[in-house]
């Protein structure tokens, strides 16, 4: 039974588009995600400048602290992708590595936005202050929850590696999370140019 | 392995229309593009010359920035046009709900 088990995870079931269905509604998801995540930039960019009460971005965004961890969350996609090709090659060690280091670049970034948040709220911008505390809060917290979410999916994936349950006919598993971890990636990208360095 | 070899799957042989992944060079050398605009970006934002141009300036590096990371980290460039069209199709009407409002509220 273990072996046929195997050998259900090496052969996925035959398609009409001959693609992987998982992979196919993960595309699927990410596309719904991108709605999502463009909803809430134009909330944010429909209610830029509006505000008749302060603290305004220029007063309190932090650009050389978001530059850095814009930089950390961008170093994670590249050791997301070495992490996924460990797996391809069926190198085990790597694998772990790389899957550890992504994690902890995602927890950087977390206890960045954590420490941020913390900062503006001492400064005055709170979730009700006024527009610009809405709309950032909502569209960063959604944000950094996608990242949390990401985070925890890694290490699940790093204790799987760790009790050898990774091996390369597994790689579709890594290369899903990958997916959603660029994602997240790119989302940030967005949102660095939109929300912090055009004020 | 080298950079265009075809890297173990789970799928065994890949589905029509799917080609191999880059290699770790090719991943270092996108990560070093990257790091470099993003580099512009925090740099044009602190230059008061490029004020006229900074708006245009920043969307153009983070949509290179988006277009790399979605090509070759994500892997659509090597992957079944398919995917392609499911990412970008929701991307492109999520742009437009974005370009129609600001449009709506009157900011140009």
């Amino acid at each position: 039974m273990a072996v046929a088990a195997a050998h259900a995870h090496e052969a996925p079931h035959p398609t009409s588009t001959g693609l992987d269905s998982r992979k196919m509604v993960f595309w699927a998801f990410l596309g719904s995600e991108c709605m999502f995540f463009g909803s809430l930039i134009a909330t944010y960019v429909v209610y830029r400048g509006r505000d008749t009460a302060g603290p305004h971005p220029h007063e309190i965004l932090n650009i050389p602290f978001t530059s850095v961890s814009a930089f950390v969350l961008l170093m994670s996609s590249l050791t997301m992708v070495l992490a996924l090709a460990a797996v391809q090659r069926g190198d085990l060690r790597g694998s772990r590595i790389w899957l550890a280091a992504t994690a902890l670049l995602g927890m950087t970034f977390i206890a960045g936005q954590c420490y941020e948040f913390t900062e503006f709220f001492y400064e005055g911008l709170k979730l009700q202050a006024n527009l610009f505390g809405s709309t950032f809060f909502v569209l960063t917290g959604f944000h950094g929850t996608h990242v949390t979410v990401g985070v925890i999916w890694l290490w699940s994936l790093f204790a799987m590696a760790v009790r050898g349950r990774l091996p390369q006919s597994r790689a579709l598993d890594v290369e899903i999370c990958g997916l959603y971890w660029h994602f997240v990636d790119v989302v940030w990208v967005a949102i660095f140019t939109l929300v912090y360095l055009i004020q | 392995m080298t950079a265009h070899e075809e890297p173990a799957t789970s799928h065994g042989d890949r589905a029509a229309g799917e080609h191999a992944h880059p290699g770790a060079k090719e991943y270092l050398a996108i990560a070093a593009v990257l790091t470099v605009l993003t580099a512009i970006e925090v740099a044009v934002f602190y230059v008061p010359s490029m004020k006229p141009i900074l708006v245009p300036t920043l969307l153009v590096l983070s949509t290179v920035k988006f277009y790399l990371v979605a090509m070759f980290y994500m892997h659509l460039k090597f992957d079944h046009r398919l995917f392609s069209w499911l990412f970008v199709v929701p991307m492109a009407i999520a742009a437009m709900v974005i370009l129609a409002l600001l449009k709506l509220f009157g900011h140009w």
